[in-house]
């Protein structure tokens, strides 16, 4: 009889059943995952990408902790009408150092994929503590108390090294100077050429409009910075994508 | 129920009640022929078409074999219509993955490219509206019908996307942000066509842009150019002017403070200045807010209020479009 009568092996012993079965599974695993890591046409490079600095990756902190992905995405589709409302559409390359991504699957809110500079720093103030005051037909929950909970950045160079694990290029120089650049970037007063040298582009400034550092501080940094980096009437998009 | 449960079974003969009949000898005259035969012709049976038994894979476990039944044709016909599909579809659309791109399909799809050439279409359909848009004096916008009912549609799709967030989506303004009214005809900045555009173009108070509209009221509390007496007096100087209930002596002392230090922007009768941003104190229209205390924290502290520079974020026709609508929703002048 031919090869194909042979099953009745595979069938009555369960250990080979279970090594070939997982072999097959690894060869339909290879054949769909490992192209997207070396096709051009998925990995594209894209001129401005950086790191967040240390206080963006607070704000992104309670981000992730308020759950804020929940009812915001983070990734503009490439189709007519989200790119006429949000801006250019979201590349792969600008959730490069985003552990975990933050595009999100539901709009109760709209995307935030290209918010920064779209508002001014008190809009976001007052959005955060009362959002109805603001957008009347908002049903977002009020986030005031974030105005109330100072940080000093204690554990941001632990953030820091844990995403550098990931594979966030963070430099020792970055790590070392973390606590400093977090606290620099929101006192308009203090020296920024370290920080704007690590972190190109970085906005500084008192965020909240209150003397100390809070928790509105971070989120606003890092409201004010998404979708920022790439300068889009340069960026020219391959088409075979 | 009860009824069902008295009846025999099907088949079985009714016995009749009551007591057996004595059996009559048997003799030539009550002898009578069998009955006709009430069941099949047994060669009959044996010749029905009766369906083979199908047969087995020839696995048997336990004694339990399983049978080698053919599959329903429409399933396996959907079945290879998938295939073919699938064959189909690597031909025309990207699919299978090579050295450094997949294979790209004759169709040349490409979400990218039709996102572009959707936009480009739109564009090109309305081109020759911008352009005219453009062409024309800002001030002449309203002039032509036909042009301004298409920059009233494409200015409400602007405001929608650009500054329905601060101004409301009916533009009706947000007091507790600060953020003005522009259904009203009272302008802080002015309420001609070109004034409106040239708000919109370069914004206020900003740092982006050098030609943005600029003014700065003292803080008169924080900075201590009046002190706590004067601004109490000021405030219901300024509650009397719009109207609202006061203290009238205090407010009588509180008009000579409003000549020194507030009428050289807000004018005398308090009547506002739109060159300065200056806005009009003598009605009840407010940006923050109207109320004694509101008021007070005004003079005290100062605004600030902030408008980013359009002219960096839209193109010239979305800014001329924008500021017709502005325009014509109630308040132009």
């Amino acid at each position: 009889m031919g090869i194909l009568d042979q099953h009745k092996k595979i069938e009555t012993n369960v250990t080979l059943l279970l090594v070939l079965s997982f072999f097959v599974v690894t060869i339909g695993g290879i054949v769909q995952i490992v192209p997207l890591f070396y096709l051009e046409n998925t990995i594209e490079e894209v001129e401005g990408m950086r790191p967040y600095s240390p206080l963006e990756l607070a704000g992104r902190e309670v981000y992730l902790r308020e759950g804020c992905y929940v009812c915001h995405s983070q990734m503009i589709r490439p189709m007519r009408d989200e790119v006429e409302r949000y801006g250019p559409y979201s590349l792969a390359a600008e959730s490069m150092y985003d552990h975990p991504f933050q595009w999100g699957s539901k709009r109760t809110g709209p995307d935030l994929a290209r918010v920064g500079g779209r508002y001014s720093d008190e809009w976001h103030v007052q959005h955060m503590i009362d959002p109805k005051s603001v957008v009347p037909e908002s049903i977002m929950p009020s986030y005031g108390f974030l105005m109330n909970r100072e940080i000093d950045g204690q554990y941001i160079a632990d953030l820091m090294r844990a995403h550098r694990r990931v594979g966030v290029p963070y430099t020792d120089e970055m790590i070392a100077n973390a606590r400093a650049d977090f606290r620099a970037q929101a006192d308009p007063d203090a020296d920024h050429t370290g920080l704007l040298e690590r972190y190109h582009g970085a906005q500084t400034r008192n965020f909240d409009g209150q003397p100390q550092l809070t928790e509105m501080d971070a989120i606003i940094a890092y409201m004010q910075m998404l979708g920022t980096l790439v300068d889009f009437t340069t960026f020219m998009p391959d088409e075979s994508r | 129920m009860a009824d069902d449960d008295k009846k025999k079974p099907d088949g079985e003969a009714t016995v009749p009640e009551g007591p057996r009949p004595p059996v009559e000898a048997r003799t030539e005259e009550n002898l009578v022929d069998p009955p006709e035969r009430q069941y099949a012709e047994p060669r009959k049976v044996l010749r029905q078409k009766v369906a083979p038994e199908p047969p087995t894979t020839g696995h048997s476990w336990d004694g339990i074999e399983e049978y080698d039944n053919p599959m329903p044709r429409w399933w396996l016909w959907t079945f290879y219509i998938t295939i073919a599909w699938a064959v189909i579809y690597w031909i025309l659309y990207p699919a299978w993955p090579m050295v450094s791109q997949a294979t790209p399909g004759i169709l040349g799809h490409s979400t990218r490219g039709d996102v572009a050439r959707e936009i480009e279409d739109f564009e090109t359909r309305n081109a020759a509206w911008f352009e005219r848009l453009v062409a024309t004096e800002v001030a002449q916008l309203r002039e032509e019908a036909e042009l301004e009912r298409f920059a009233v549609q494409a200015g409400r799709a602007v405001f929608a996307a650009q500054c329905s967030q601060c101004h409301g989506a009916g533009a009706q303004g947000v007091q507790a942000g600060g953020f003005p009214s522009l259904l009203d005809d009272q302008w802080l900045w002015g309420g001609t066509l070109e004034e409106i555009h040239r708000t919109i173009a370069h914004g206020v108070r900003n740092e982006d842009d050098p030609d943005a509209r600029w003014s700065e009221m003292p803080a008169f509390g924080a900075e201590g150019l009046l002190d706590e007496d004067e601004i109490d007096q000021v405030v219901e100087y300024v509650l009397a002017m719009s109207g609202q209930s006061h203290d009238a002596d205090l407010a009588a002392l509180g008009a000579e403070v409003f000549d020194w230090n507030c009428a050289a922007c807000h004018m005398d009768d308090g009547s506002g200045n739109t060159d300065l941003g200056a806005p009009a104190l003598n009605n009840q229209i407010w940006q923050y807010g109207g109320d004694r205390d509101t008021i007070r924290q005004t003079i005290y502290f100062s605004r600030f209020g902030v408008m980013p520079a359009f002219s960096e974020r839209l193109r010239e026709s979305d800014i001329r479009a924008v500021a017709v609508y502005v325009h014509q929703l109630g308040g132009g002048q």
